[in-house]
């Protein structure tokens, strides 16, 4: 049967249309396509590799500013803490100081009357025994003369007085 | 609601037509169907377009032949129109050579001489080549004018199906080492198609029977042939000679090397015989079909009339399946093809 045995013409014309078929697809055709749709395949898987990459940084710096801030946050309550202490620490010293100062001031200033009160005592009394003296100097002239043993007398119940009074 | 009833009616009218046109087209005698369908399967020396009004158009085909006597001679089809002699040259109307050119010898015998003519396939083969060149560096070039981009459109379908075969089927089937064979396979894939697809078209460029023809067939399973074991590892030999079975089918008498060596042959000889058989078969039952309404015209207007709707219904639904069949065809031819030379390719 005819149908079953190769023509020897369409078998060459075959060989040789299919040949320069293969030969100019395999070196013009297909390899060219394969390798664009290869590039390109690669050209998007970066391109997505980048965009992943640049995500990722973005979301970095974003929690990296964050973090900035927070530590900002922290640095300007733990400022406000001390600057809050310091405070209360200065007003507490001032007013230790102005208490002590005020203390000694009033400490000086009972000494000074003390001394001041001395002195005029004294000076009182040197004065009030000058005046009895003179008083009694005048009594004895008129009565008595003048001796030691009257002037301790007369010491004694100043003193006395002196003491009753203060 | 209207679309349907117009679709019904110009249904109507075009079975009608076909009701008045076919009784006037065959009342000329009686169909032989056998020779209608071989001379549509088969390859010819002019390209039959139609007839009209007994009149055939046809386009007469270069014939070059190389006589052992005489050597080269070159002329057109049309001398050989209808049983003439042109340079003692003529075709055989019966005998072991019918249909072909044969010449008288000196010894008044008949011969056939070297026969190259550019017949219907031939040309046709010509014209699908070009085809497939023009597509496929169309969309080559594209891709080069345009780096990074995607195509749209018919590019985009041979893109997608470049890389259906590129990465389903050679990938697959060849492993890593499949870049030497991609372009071959892929090239065997849009031939095969692109004849297929142009074969069913039944109208003038298209119609011929390519690779429902052996020799075409016969051509692309060689070409497998030489590209499984051309490239073959040394583990495959060893399979082939000295495969892993008993013993005693090995030994005395080498059963299972011969089994294995007999493959070799008969993988290819599948290839050839199925693209071949299922395209063949694919254009008879379609010619089959058609022939149905001329031979029911003896039989009167009613039987005719109900054949002639068959007919043409079961022609649309066999077309259909052929369309299928053709994308088919090429797609098994490229898997097998794959799929031996990923066998021809083991490690151990």
């Amino acid at each position: 049967m005819s149908l079953l045995t190769p023509d020897s013409g369409l078998l060459f014309w075959m060989i040789i249309s299919f040949g320069i078929v293969f030969v100019i697809l395999s070196k013009y055709g297909f390899p060219v396509i394969v390798k664009a749709i290869e590039q390109r395949k690669a050209f998007i898987d970066n391109s997505l590799e980048t965009a992943r990459q640049a995500n990722e940084q973005l979301a970095n710096i974003q929690a990296e500013g964050e973090k900035i801030l927070a530590e900002a946050k922290e640095k300007q309550n733990m400022i406000m803490k001390e600057a809050f202490a310091e405070k209360e620490r200065i007003i507490e010293e001032a007013r230790q100081k102005a208490t002590s100062e005020a203390h000694l001031q009033i400490e000086e200033a009972t000494r000074r009357i003390r001394e001041e009160k001395e002195k005029a005592i004294r000076e009182v009394r040197s004065e009030i025994a000058d005046l009895s003296i003179a008083i009694a100097e005048k009594v004895m002239k008129e009565k008595i003369g003048r001796d030691n043993g009257q002037q301790q007398i007369i010491d004694r119940l100043l003193d006395e007085v002196s003491f009753s009074k203060s | 609601m209207r679309t349907i009833k117009s679709n019904k009616y110009i249904w109507i009218a075009f079975w009608m037509w076909l009701y008045f046109l076919t009784p006037a087209k065959a009342a000329s005698g009686e169909v032989d169907v056998q020779d209608i369908v071989f001379s549509h399967i088969q390859d010819a020396y002019t390209w039959h377009i139609t007839e009209w009004n007994g009149q055939e158009i046809a386009i007469p085909l270069p014939i070059l032949v190389k006589s052992e006597e005489r050597g080269w001679d070159l002329f057109l089809s049309s001398h050989l129109h209808q049983g003439r002699t042109h340079h003692n040259y003529y075709i055989a109307e019966d005998g072991e050579h019918a249909g072909k050119v044969v010449e008288k010898n000196s010894a008044g015998e008949e011969v056939r001489p070297m026969d190259f003519s550019l017949t219907k396939n031939v040309c046709g083969l010509f014209l699908n080549c070009s085809i497939l060149l023009f597509i496929v560096l169309r969309a080559a070039r594209w891709y080069k004018k345009h780096p990074n981009e995607a195509p749209g459109g018919f590019i985009g379908l041979m893109e997608m199906v470049i890389s259906y075969i590129q990465d389903g089927v050679i990938k697959e089937a060849i492993g890593k080492e499949y870049r030497p064979f991609s372009s071959y396979l892929l090239t065997v894939f849009f031939f095969i198609l692109i004849n297929n697809l142009i074969g069913i078209i039944p109208i003038f460029p298209g119609g011929a029977n390519i690779t429902g023809n052996i020799a075409v067939t016969g051509v692309l399973a060689l070409c497998t042939f030489i590209a499984v074991n051309l490239f073959a590892t040394k583990e495959y030999w060893k399979d082939i000679f000295w495969p892993k079975a008993p013993i005693y089918l090995k030994l005395p008498l080498p059963i299972m090397p011969f089994v294995e060596f007999f493959g070799v042959f008969t993988k290819p000889f599948a290839l050839m015989i199925r693209l071949f058989a299922n395209i063949m078969a694919g254009h008879t039952i379609i010619l089959a079909l058609t022939c149905l309404i001329f031979i029911t015209v003896t039989m009167g207007a009613a039987v005719n009339f109900g054949m002639t709707i068959v007919s043409v219904l079961f022609c649309a639904f066999m077309n259909c399946l052929e369309l299928l069949v053709a994308c088919l065809q090429a797609y098994i031819f490229t898997l097998l093809s794959a799929n031996y030379i990923g066998l021809a390719k083991v490690r151990e």
